[in-house]
C-alpha cells in the first residue's frame, strides 16, 4: 500500500499506525515510543489510539521525534 | 549572603534558574548533561524532527530525564506549520509548553512577525502555554501578552551570533512595560551578554550556542548561572547614575598635609 511517510512516497505493509512506527523504528532497538509523535493527514494522533487507527491508501503520515534543540 | 534569588513564573509555574538552556550542538552527550547541571537551569529546549536512523533522540531524553522540557517549533516558517509541530511536540514530550519561532527569512531566522502573531492566537486558543521569540520591538511584544503568551522572548541579536544585546534602549521599554516575563532569547556570546540582559530588566535568558559552542561548554554553563544571577540583583539593587566628572569616595576632610 503506498503511503506518504514524511513527504516521500513508500511502499509499507502496515494496517495502523502502531505497526508502521514498529516498521519505521525496527532497527533503533527502542524499548517504546517515548519521545515520539505521528501525525496522520495533518491531525496529530495519540500513542494510545495508534493501534486502533487503520492506514489508508495515499495516507500522508508524519513520525518525529524529539531531538536536541535551541 | 548567599540565598537564593527569586524564583521566575511563567504560565504559574515557580521555576528556580532564569536562565533556559538548549541542548544543540554540544561536543558530546555527556558535556551537554554536564553543562546543563553546572548552569542550574530548570527548564531545558529540545526541537522535533522527522525521524532518522542517526542522531541519538532518545538518548537525548534519557539523560534529560527529570528536567522540564521546552520544546521550539525552529525551521517552521508559517503559522501552520509551526501549529502542527507544537501539537506534535505535546504529544512527544507531554508537555503543552512550546517556544514558537516561525522564520521569515532563513539568513537572518528573523521571525515573520504575521504568522508569528497567528500562530501564538491558535495555540493559546488550544490551551498551550505559548513563549514565543520575536523581534526587540515593544509594539510586537505588547500585542503578544494581548493575545496570551505567557513570557515574550525577544532577541538579544540574531540567532547564533554572539553579538548579545544589540539594542538595549529597546530591551529597557520592552521590560519596563511587559505584564509577562521578559525572556532574552538568541545572541548571548559571553557572560557579560547575560548580565547586560538582566541589568535591562530581563525576567530570564535563554541561550544554546554561547555554552555549547565555547572552547569549554561546562565552565561556561557556571559563568552563565551566575551572571544571571549578577544581573538580576545587580537590577533589583538599584545602579548608581552615569556621571561624566570624578566624584571621591573617600571623606574629603582631615587630608594629610592640608
Amino acid at each position: 500500500m503506498k503511503l506518504i511517510i514524511n513527504g516521500k512516497d513508500r511502499e509499507s505493509a502496515a494496517e495502523n499506525l502502531a505497526a508502521l512506527w514498529q516498521e519505521e523504528t525496527s532497527e533503533l532497538d527502542l524499548p517504546g515510543p517515548q519521545g515520539f509523535a505521528i501525525a496522520l493527514n495533518g491531525t496529530v494522533v495519540r500513542q494510545v489510539d495508534w493501534a486502533q487507527t487503520p492506514l489508508s491508501r495515499n495516507d500522508r503520515v508524519e513520525i518525529i521525534r524529539a531531538f536536541a534543540g535551541g | 549572603m548567599n540565598t537564593p534569588i527569586e524564583a521566575l513564573t511563567i504560565a504559574g509555574t515557580s521555576l528556580s534558574s532564569r536562565l533556559l538552556i538548549g541542548t544543540a550542538g554540544y561536543p558530546s552527550q555527556r558535556i551537554m548533561v554536564d553543562a546543563i547541571e553546572a548552569s542550574g537551569s530548570d527548564l531545558v529546549t529540545l526541537s522535533v524532527r522527522r525521524i532518522s536512523l542517526q542522531g541519538h533522540g532518545s538518548d537525548t531524553l534519557r539523560l534529560l530525564a527529570g528536567r522540564r522540557f521546552l520544546p521550539n517549533t525552529a525551521g517552521c516558517e508559517t503559522a501552520r506549520d509551526a501549529i502542527l509541530t507544537a501539537e506534535l511536540a505535546r504529544e512527544a514530550l507531554g508537555t503543552n509548553w512550546i517556544k514558537l519561532e516561525v522564520i521569515g527569512d532563513r539568513e537572518t531566522l528573523y521571525p515573520d512577525v504575521g504568522e508569528l502573531l497567528e500562530a501564538t492566537r491558535q495555540l493559546v486558543d488550544k490551551g498551550f502555554v505559548v513563549l514565543p521569540y520575536c523581534n526587540d520591538d515593544p509594539v510586537i511584544c505588547a500585542r503578544l501578552a494581548d493575545l496570551g503568551a505567557a513570557a515574550v522572548m525577544p532577541m538579544g541579536s540574531l540567532i547564533g551570533s554572539g553579538m548579545g544585546v544589540a539594542n538595549p534602549a529597546n530591551l529597557e521599554l520592552i521590560c519596563a512595560r511587559s505584564p509577562v516575563p521578559v525572556i532574552v532569547d538568541a545572541g548571548i556570546g559571553t557572560a557579560s551578554d547575560a548580565v547586560i540582559a538582566m541589568e535591562c530588566g530581563a525576567s530570564g535568558v535563554l541561550l544554546n550556542t554561547a555554552v555549547a559552542k565555547a572552547d569549554d561548554p561546562v565552565r561556561m554553563a557556571l559563568a552563565m548561572r551566575h551572571a544571571v544571577e549578577a544581573g538580576w540583583n545587580a537590577r533589583l539593587a538599584g545602579r548608581i547614575p552615569r556621571r561624566g566628572r570624578a566624584q571621591p569616595s573617600s571623606p574629603q576632610l582631615g587630608l594629610v598635609g592640608s
